[in-house]
């Protein structure tokens, strides 16, 4: 009785949160399981945590864009600054906390909270716009955030942090250690990713927005966003809650940036650019506004594409880009989208009621 | 219609019926409330000060600027000239969201729902002033959320039963029909608790029967809430059996304040509505 009132499948907002979660744990299962066996070949395996990386920023900007309904351009930016200060710290730690999956740990929570404060004094400027207008602004901002990481040296030495733009300026003492070393960004990073890791990272980022979303809190961005003027209306706080939802999706964004920076041993802004904030954002588009798993299963269809098309050599991108352009027409196709349904499997529960 | 300037017959009290809440302050008092909008004195000089528990009429010809006085009310538009008092309270400078907070809650001439919601969510929404937890207890799921949701859920449901909606809580609103539309968006602006609820048309595009009981569930709501209400129609029928005062505006101005008799037997209302009868 009272496992059946926590998980209650009658409300069809309900069915699609828990039909989320038990794909994304089925296919933890079924990787981790394959990977362990050894049946994943090793360039799929060194794919498992970018993969997840890029789930979870697809989650990220399913909120955003989703559920907050503003498009944004630059989610790349949050990322990188994510990366690079999640890098930062993990380095930072290495003698103190010896114990890899605490410091990628904390890592990860110092990289949300950099990226979240970069998203607020983004979001001052940014949200006072609307619409195109917006989305121009925020790419404009992931090109500043490349720029600034491109040309900042950080580095470390028994006088304490050292930092210096443009040039490295830094004069550390002896012994000292150069971190962010402006446009060759960061090198000689330990791999502590783990496909674990990025599993728990997905599961917490999914049970974030998820639980956001069915508060006040995502009434209110789904309201905002279906309609401004009736939201004002009834006593929302707009600008408060288009802040919230921007900030919330950067410190995510910022997790899964570390996320991915340590499962490479060096890292450049130049990484970050407008062509990932594009394939993220594809990433929700395919997958479906507002809706959490089709933006997953797309990040995980769209990272391996490229590499199974590998064998294509000159054709693959053309290809890549034929089957994104089927992807699309398809799966906005009203008769497939009645077959998926057909599909369903708590459709006749449904018919049932 | 001739563009003459009309003649403007002063009502010597201020508010439309006194003696019902005299004991009282008014909840709304208007004064010397204007506009200009792209050179145009979209309203001009309006005055009207409404009592705590009066329902208030507001008609007029089509562009007489009765929806621009509801913009003024809850500041969609600030007004260039006069003053808004509500429970004795300047609103000078106040936003839109604000007003809501202070308690003025309108509905919209074209619905404005939040169509892809379901209808008990939309009242829920409206509700988000009242529930207090943070954004933690709603990602951790803590008992405050879970109280609080389910005495909102609760008392989402009890609003809904006014206009006889709580079977369909679950439902998309943009899939609900018109009439429930219309209702909806009414449920949803007095969940914010106001003390002034302004309508806007109301019983647009609704037959006789569905306006008769747009016109029970309004005294209903008044009855139960006991609030002030001002509603904009054009159903006179409608507006003469549920207002006890009645504003009648035309090009901006007010040409008429009184009780529903006074004004269908007065004629400068006459002549806004039908013209002047042509002098030979």
């Amino acid at each position: 009785m009272t496992v059946r009132r926590l998980i209650n499948l009658k409300r069809v907002e309900a069915r699609r949160i828990y039909l989320t979660y038990f794909v994304v744990i089925l296919a933890y299962v079924i990787c981790q399981t394959m990977s362990s066996t050894k049946i994943l070949s090793s360039s799929m395996r060194g794919m498992l945590v970018p993969i997840c990386a890029y789930m979870v920023m697809s989650v990220s900007l399913n909120l955003v864009v989703g559920i907050s309904g503003e498009l944004s351009l630059g989610h790349a930016g949050f990322m990188s600054v994510g990366a690079f200060s999640g890098v930062a710290t993990a380095i930072l730690m290495q003698n103190f906390i010896p114990f890899a999956p605490v410091r990628l740990a904390i890592a990860m929570i110092i990289a949300a909270v950099f990226a979240a404060i970069a998203g607020f004094l983004i979001g001052i400027p940014v949200l006072r716009l609307k619409g195109d207008y917006l989305a121009i602004v925020t790419l404009a901002f992931g090109e500043i955030i490349k720029s600034i990481l491109n040309n900042f040296y950080l580095g470390v030495d028994s006088g304490g942090l050292q930092f210096s733009m443009l040039s490295d300026t830094t004069r550390l003492l002896q012994g000292g250690r150069l971190i962010i070393r402006g446009p060759m960004g960061i090198s000689g990073i330990q791999k502590i990713s783990t496909f674990p890791a990025g599993f728990i990272l997905l599961m917490i980022s999914l049970m974030i927005v998820f639980n956001l979303v069915s508060s006040r809190s995502g009434r209110a961005f789904m309201a905002i966003r279906d309609d401004r003027i009736a939201a004002e209306s009834i006593g929302l706080d707009i600008t408060r809650y288009k802040m919230t939802a921007f900030v919330m999706s950067a410190a995510l964004a910022g997790a899964a940036g570390a996320l991915f920076a340590m499962n490479y041993s060096t890292i450049v802004a130049n990484k970050f650019d407008f062509n990932t904030s594009i394939l993220i954002l594809v990433f929700v588009v395919l997958g479906g506004q507002g809706n959490m798993l089709g933006g997953i299963i797309a990040a995980a269809v769209l990272t391996i594409l490229p590499e199974k098309l590998r064998q294509f050599s000159d054709y693959r991108m053309l290809l890549y880009a034929i089957i994104l352009i089927v992807m699309m027409l398809a799966t906005n196709n009203a008769e497939i989208k009645e077959f998926l349904n057909k599909l369903n499997p708590f459709r006749k529960k449904e018919e049932a009621e | 219609m001739s563009k003459q300037k009309t003649k403007y017959i002063t009502i010597p009290s201020k508010t439309i019926l006194p003696e019902r809440d005299a004991s009282r302050k008014p909840v709304l008092e208007c004064v010397n409330l204007g506009i200009t909008l792209g050179g145009i004195k979209a309203v001009e000089d309006f005055n009207l000060t409404v009592g705590r528990t009066e329902i208030v009429g507001l008609i007029g010809p089509n562009g007489a600027g009765k929806t621009t006085v509801f913009n003024l009310l809850t500041k969609v538009y600030q007004p260039t000239t006069g003053t808004i008092l509500l429970n004795d309270k300047d609103t000078h400078g106040m936003t839109t969201t604000q007003i809501n907070k202070a308690g003025i809650a309108r509905t919209f001439q074209n619905i404005r729902l939040f169509k892809n919601l379901s209808v008990a969510d939309n009242v829920k929404a409206a509700m988000n002033n009242e529930m207090k937890y943070g954004m933690l207890s709603a990602i951790l799921r803590l008992p405050n959320y879970k109280r609080e949701e389910i005495a909102a859920h609760r008392r989402a449901l009890k609003l809904l039963s006014i206009f006889d909606m709580q079977d369909m809580a679950d439902v998309r609103a943009g899939s609900l029909p018109y009439g429930a539309q219309r209702r909806l968006e009414i449920v949803r602006a007095l969940a914010t608790s106001p003390s002034l609820l302004l309508l806007d048309e109301p019983a647009a595009g609704m037959n006789p029967s569905e306006t008769a009981e747009l016109m029970d569930s309004i005294r209903k709501v008044h009855e139960m809430f006991q609030i002030a209400i001002i509603l904009i129609e054009h159903d006179m029928s409608l507006v003469m059996n549920i207002c006890e005062g009645i504003c009648v505006l035309n090009f901006g101005h007010v040409i008429a304040k009184g009780t529903p008799d006074e004004i269908q037997n007065n004629p400068a209302v006459i002549e806004a509505y039908l013209g002047r009868k042509k002098e030979a």
